[in-house]
């Protein structure tokens, strides 16, 4: 069935999302729609799907102009989903998240047989081995994501969204991913596959549009390089190479001594890990998400308390210190989720810039705030590391993505430190910010800051790093230099331990 | 909602829309909708249960004007009283005895000020304490228990009652803190498990035989003797030294909220308490400290309750309520310092003049449906906006139409 | 590819068994307390339990036990189990739910034989009337907790229950003696307890208000207004508008079941609106599991989002579930007034809605399960009663204190586990 928007508008208040789209996608076609985030990607969908009402434009669907009131209006005309972050049940089964919306009943009983029996059926077309009395929650993000594909094709989806899919996928489960698209392309289905990887999109689509700041910039074919994509993507030549000099490593600082983290429920999530920082360089953390690396970082924090082994700063033994000793000891610490763990958006900058310091000097005399000195600092800041702002006193909430990491940096190394551990640290930052990010990081190095990076964006990794630790279920599977080639990198994330 | 970061700006919306909403988000203005709403459904219920509205409702056909007469006297007598109580008695022979109403409804402002700026101090730090009751019950208990329990002089005895009282108050608030930090025990289950776990406990400490039975055949405690109660501050006027307390402690609550390095961390805690806990904020210490602080200030009030305007032995209804009224009493005050001084003094008014009501043979619980309607409609500013015709996401019903 | 390759699909990460010692520290706790009093302040006195009421068709005859003997028997038990439950933990094996059952039972046991043993009035303890007792109490507590399950369940705290039952009450009350129908009264309980839920759910489905904040003023208003319509109408003219005991539900056994000992008089001898609970209870259990309503209200309970993106109108389920608690709460108010035949009262449900609010948590949001707490709430209130009229050397207030102990221990996860809804308590808010 073919799929047809045309002139889609969404705005939010005075961000305009979408602007004016128009988008095909032919039966039998994987059509990618390629953008950086917040690039109103997913917008895009979530008004295909009935989750939003676009203001203006129209949806036609084998050329009869549809109006999705919700995601069940669209389900029933043939739409199917996978979304970025999967639409299941955690405490359900296989089953029950299937029939979720469209019950088989005998009377008002649910006929759980019947839907065991279209998991299986399904799964058999596609070869994959899913238990329909197995809870969400026990299975892993990969087959997790095959239920949701499952989901969508009980409902005999024609036109299958996929949002973001491989941001959770190790290389080997993408591309495993890519041949289950080209099958159910090959059945007929229209594919839309939202990315912003180019890598991906020049592998499987057939039809590539690129959008832009909420409008179409352009189309282009499968066969266009990367670097055209990518000047499509962001408007300009994207350069994440970053100058610095060799880097010239000290004393170890940060040493993290065969480390075991379990989570609550008692994963081993981070697996007799050992690793050392020295003073003076950045060892990037290679990984997909959902490997242990937020659960190591937290825990050289003291947020999490390991199950065994020791985290050692210069020598001394922090493996049980609560976050403030661990503070106080040098450690700047920039979360991987600024607004969850990082900022307070109700706070001012200036408040925000004396998180962590909200003990005694220089911003407590006598449990009372110094308000003047603390507005004299957060001035001088917020002029230092170039947050965009009318006003130190205004609202961090106010803020666009790239300025409010900028404050959280600003902070973070605005301290006397010996170790940072910088998570993510342009996750959803605009480009001109990502550059001036990972100059300051460059600079801490230089100045004798032992750096930990953590990134799931394996372009960064590459770009900041002067080694690269991969890490795949709990381990670090190897230690490589900087300079080591994506391609190894890959399969290093996949799991396979590098022949040293 | 928020999570849209404003980086493009497609334009400004017309001037005359954001004006509007300005008003209509403007505190101000809810506040007065509320208040006036609530007073308009209070008059109905008023007027509907009035016999002699019901009398004349009887031949409204034949002489409409009467039923007319009949609503308008049953509401304007039902608040005449009210003001005469609460405000300004203009039946007194003298100004001096007129305004004893008003300072009637300072004393009884006195105990929900103080029970309110506990509770708004767990909202400011994210908790919720619904233990207001049980607090109240155990200040009450133990500083009653100084009061004629212990033989001190004047002016230390009552204060070393409401140190006491709030020791204990902070003990059950730090109870839930606790339970809270260290078990992830939610403490609005808590806490009202420990009102009645504080009541029964009164309950047994009033029986015969307990240790605050007093003499008589009923369950009381003894008379406190006169050397522990609060002072009054005026002779012939009701309102007691307590009343100063209770802005001293206002005062006290506003720096420690907006101006302190432990109120910066228990906002930071109320607001994220993940990114709190990242910058190295300690959040089960915070959240302990805040529930202890608000239980000592709840704790005080039970013992102004006991020793400020009960001042005779008292049982365990002592609470009389305020527990639960002070709840609104901070909503009101949006959690701000001042902003809870003076919604303690409206519904101080609103008790002193339900009195009056009472003595004029008018239900006096509209009072407290006039209360729970006012924090009602204060709580949903989109409803107010609704009633005003626009839709909640701010829209004009008209433009979707 | 390689054929070295992990195979991400099958490897998952290693996973360890994490040791709990909450539940056999709770059993040494209570193993302690036993053996302080049954073995410790035991008495020599010997208790009688009187299992059959005097006009019961099938009598037994009363067990005699000698309280300091049975008494250490029951603590040198409990001490045993305990030691079976640190053997569990130190192996990584969690406590099976009976042992806990058996283990409750025991120190139940144990605890009446010492209490009546060391009565000063009589040393004998009617179980019959105790049991038959028990069931009246707990029917509003059950109806509550059916009403905290549901709002629960579909992701709204339900505070006001407290409300949603005086309200019934009332309606109830006022309807039946206005109609002289027991009937019409419980319509209007139903529709009473709605109108609460309609005005909890308003305000937090559609205006987002915090739902706890919401029903604790709720609750409050309903105090007010019944309050206020109890002195302004009812009190002058009780004949007219609150004489309940001409329009009541009668009791009536049900022939043969009602002879069991014990459990006829507790569960068979019932009014009407008893008989409803068991119904009730039994209902929403296998419906909640079983059938399409209760798979949705699950599901926007746990994961509203997702549930949208497969076409359910999450705040439409929410908005319609909340009103069916309500209605459930407003029968179980119904059943101070028109099942007893009691005229109404000021605050007459004296916190039975929180106690039905601690029986859902202690329930573990399940319906049964809740169902069984408000009995076990419903005996120990009754239990006091009855200990107090024997000269029971436990105060009767700590047997109140009971429910809401017990209460407290559950959510600090030192008794059960309990894991509310994952979306409980948070309004549901589109982009």
């Amino acid at each position: 069935m073919r799929l047809e928007l045309r002139g889609i508008t969404k705005t939010f208040g005075t961000l305009v999302a979408n602007d004016r789209i128009d988008l095909t996608v032919e039966p039998g076609e994987i059509h990618a729609l390629l953008g950086e985030n917040g690039a109103g990607k997913s917008t895009l969908m979530n008004v295909l799907y009935g989750l939003l009402q676009a203001d203006e434009g129209q949806i036609l669907l084998g050329g009869q102009e549809q109006h999705f009131k919700g995601p069940g209006d669209a389900m029933r005309a043939g739409i199917g989903m996978v979304h970025q972050h999967f639409m299941l049940i955690p405490v359900f089964t296989v089953a029950e998240n299937l029939m979720l919306g469209n019950e088989p009943t005998r009377g008002p009983v649910l006929d759980l047989a019947s839907a065991r029996r279209r998991v299986l059926e399904i799964s058999a077309r596609f070869g994959f081995q899913i238990d329909p009395d197995a809870r969400i929650e026990d299975l892993p993000v990969g087959v997790q994501q095959r239920v949701e594909i499952i989901k969508a094709l009980s409902r005999d989806a024609r036109v299958l969204v996929f949002d973001e899919p491989t941001a959770v996928l190790t290389p080997q489960e993408t591309d495993e991913l890519m041949s289950i698209m080209r099958q159910l392309r090959d059945a007929g289905t229209a594919i839309v596959f939202i990315t912003h990887k180019l890598r991906e999109v020049r592998e499987v689509a057939d039809r590539i549009t690129v959008i832009r700041l909420g409008q179409v910039v352009g189309e282009a074919s499968p066969t266009a390089t990367n670097a055209e994509l990518a000047t499509l993507m962001v408007g300009r030549e994207v350069d994440l190479v970053v100058d610095k000099a060799p880097a010239a490593p000290g004393a170890d600082t940060l040493v993290l001594d065969r480390l075991t983290i379990a989570d609550p429920l008692g994963h081993l999530v981070v697996n007799d890990l050992s690793l050392t920082v020295r003073a003076g360089e950045i060892v990037g953390i290679a990984g997909v998400q959902g490997n242990g690396q937020t659960e190591l970082a937290e825990a050289i924090l003291g947020l999490v308390r390991p199950l065994s082994g020791r985290i050692l700063l210069s020598g001394e033994d922090v493996t049980k210190s609560p976050p403030r000793r661990v503070l106080d000891a040098g450690v700047g610490f920039i979360p991987e989720d600024r607004t969850e763990d990082g900022l307070i958006k109700s706070f001012t900058i200036a408040e925000n810039l004396m998180l962590d310091r909200s003990n005694g000097a220089p911003f407590v005399r006598f449990g009372s705030i110094r308000q003047a000195e603390l507005a004299r600092f957060a001035a001088e800041k917020v002029e230092e590391f170039d947050v965009r702002t009318p006003s130190p006193s205004e609202q961090v909430g106010r803020l666009s993505g790239g300025n409010q990491q900028k404050v959280v940096v600003a902070r973070e190394l605005s301290r006397d430190l010996k170790v940072l551990v910088a998570s993510q640290p342009t996750r959803g930052v605009d480009v001109g910010s990502i550059e001036f990010i990972h100059k300051q990081i460059v600079a801490a190095r230089d100045a004798g800051v032992a750096v930990l990076v953590v990134s799931t964006e394996l372009e960064e990794i590459q770009a900041l790093s002067d080694r690269i630790a991969v890490m795949y279920h709990g381990r670090i599977v190897g230690v490589v230099p900087g300079d080591t080639p994506r391609e190894r990198l890959g399969l290093m994330m996949a799991g396979e331990a590098v022949a040293a | 909602m928020s999570a849209v970061p404003p980086v493009i700006d497609a334009g400004q919306p017309s001037r005359m829309n954001a004006a509007l909403q300005r008003i209509l988000n403007g505190n101000w203005l809810v506040g007065i909708v509320a208040v006036v709403l609530s007073i308009l459904v209070g008059s109905v219920l008023i007027a509907v249960t009035d016999s002699g509205v019901q009398a004349a409702a009887g031949y409204f056909f034949a002489r409409p004007l009467d039923t007319i007469a009949a609503i308008w006297e049953s509401i304007a007598g039902a608040y005449a009283a009210f003001f005469r109580g609460g405000i300004f008695d203009y039946r007194a022979a003298t100004f001096a005895e007129g305004i004893e109403s008003f300072a009637e409804s300072l004393h009884r402002s006195t105990p929900l000020i103080i029970a309110a700026l506990g509770i708004g101090l767990t909202f400011r730090a994210g908790l919720f304490n619904i233990g207001g009751r049980g607090q109240i019950l155990f200040g009450a208990a133990f500083g009653g228990w100084i009061a004629f329990g212990t033989d001190l002089p004047y002016v230390i005895h009552p204060i070393v009652a409401v140190l006491v009282g709030a020791v204990a108050g902070a003990f059950l608030g730090a109870v839930a803190g606790a339970l809270k930090a260290f078990t992830g025990a939610h403490e609005v289950i808590v806490t009202i498990m420990l009102n009645f776990i504080a009541l029964n406990l009164l309950v047994w400490a009033l029986n015969p035989g307990g240790p605050l039975r007093g003499q008589g055949s009923s369950p009381l405690t003894p008379p406190p003797p006169e050397s522990s109660l609060f002072p009054f501050l005026f002779p012939g006027y009701s309102v007691t030294a307590g009343f100063l307390l209770a802005i001293a402690l206002t005062a006290g609550v506003w720096w420690l909220l907006e101006r302190s390095s432990l109120g910066f961390k228990l906002r930071a805690v109320g607001e994220n308490p993940a990114a709190a806990r990242t910058a190295g904020i300690d959040t089960k210490a915070i959240t302990i400290i805040a529930m202890a602080l608000s239980g000592a200030l709840v704790g005080i009030a039970g013992v102004e309750l006991a020793l400020g305007e009960t001042r005779r032995p008292f049982g365990s209804s002592i609470d009389n309520g305020v527990g639960f009224e002070a709840i609104t009493v901070a909503l009101l005050g949006r959690s701000r310092a001042w902003g809870m001084l003076a919604a303690g003094i409206l519904f101080g008014i609103f008790r002193a003049g339900a009195v009056q009501m009472r003595i004029a043979g008018y239900s006096d619980d509209i009072v407290t449906v006039v209360q729970a309607l006012i924090v009602l409609f204060l709580a949903a500013p989109p409803l107010i906006r609704e009633l005003w015709g626009v839709r909640p996401d701010g829209r004009r019903k008209a433009a979707k139409a | 590819m390689s054929t070295d390759l992990v195979n991400p699909m099958t490897t998952s990460i290693q996973r360890v068994r994490l040791v709990s010692w909450k539940a056999p520290i709770g059993y040494a706790v209570i193993a302690a307390l036993s053996l302080l009093l049954f073995v410790g302040l035991a008495s020599d006195g010997v208790a009688t339990f009187v299992l059959t009421e005097a006009d019961a068709a099938i009598q037994l005859a009363p067990v005699d036990v000698g309280a300091r003997a049975f008494g250490t028997i029951v603590a040198v038990l409990l001490v045993l189990l305990t030691g079976v439950a640190f053997v569990l933990a130190t192996r990584r094996r969690p406590v099976p739910v009976w042992l806990t059952l058996v283990f409750g039972l025991l120190f139940v046991v144990g605890f009446l034989t010492w209490a009546a043993g060391a009565a000063t009035q009589t040393n004998t303890l009617q179980v019959a009337g105790l049991l038959a007792g028990t069931f009246g109490v707990a029917v509003p507590l059950i109806y509550g907790s059916l009403a905290g399950v549901i709002g629960e369940r579909a992701g709204v705290v339900n505070i006001a229950i407290e409300g949603q039952l005086l309200f019934g009450a009332f309606g109830a009350a006022l309807v039946a003696t206005m109609t002289g129908s027991p009937w019409a009264g419980l319509v209007a309980a139903a529709v009473a307890g709605v109108l609460v839920a309609f005005v909890l759910a308003a305000f937090s489905i559609r205006y987002f208000v915090d739902q706890i904040i919401t029903g604790v003023v709720l609750n409050l208003l309903v105090a007010g207004l019944t309050s206020f319509f109890y002195s302004a109408l009812m009190t002058g003219n009780p004949d007219q508008f609150n004489d309940p005991r001409l329009a009541q539900f009668s009791r009536f056994p049900i022939p043969g079941l009602s002879e069991i000992p014990l459990l006829g008089p507790m569960f068979f001898e019932q009014t009407l609106i008893g008989y409803l609970a068991i119904v009730a209870v039994l209902v929403t259990w296998f419906a909640l599991y079983r059938t399409k309503w209760g798979l949705r209200l699950r599901s926007v309970g746990e994961h509203p989002t997702a549930a949208d993106t497969v076409g359910i109108n999450v705040n439409r389920t929410r908005f319609w579930n909340v009103a069916l608690g309500g209605a459930i709460a407003g029968i179980g108010g119904a059943s101070y007034t028109i099942g007893t035949g009691v005229a109404f009262g000021e605050n007459m449900t004296g916190g039975a809605g929180y106690i039905a609010l601690a029986a859902v948590i202690f329930g573990q949001w399940d319906p049964l399960k809740a169902a069984l707490a408000a009995l076990l709430f419903g005996f120990t209130s009754n239990l006091g009663s009855q200990l107090s009229l024997i000269g029971s050397p436990v105060p009767s207030v700590f047997m109140l204190m009971l429910p809401y102990v017990v209460t407290v221990l559950a959510v600090a996860g030192l008794v059960g586990r309990s894991r509310p809804p994952a979306a409980d308590g948070q309004p549901y808010i589109k982009s």
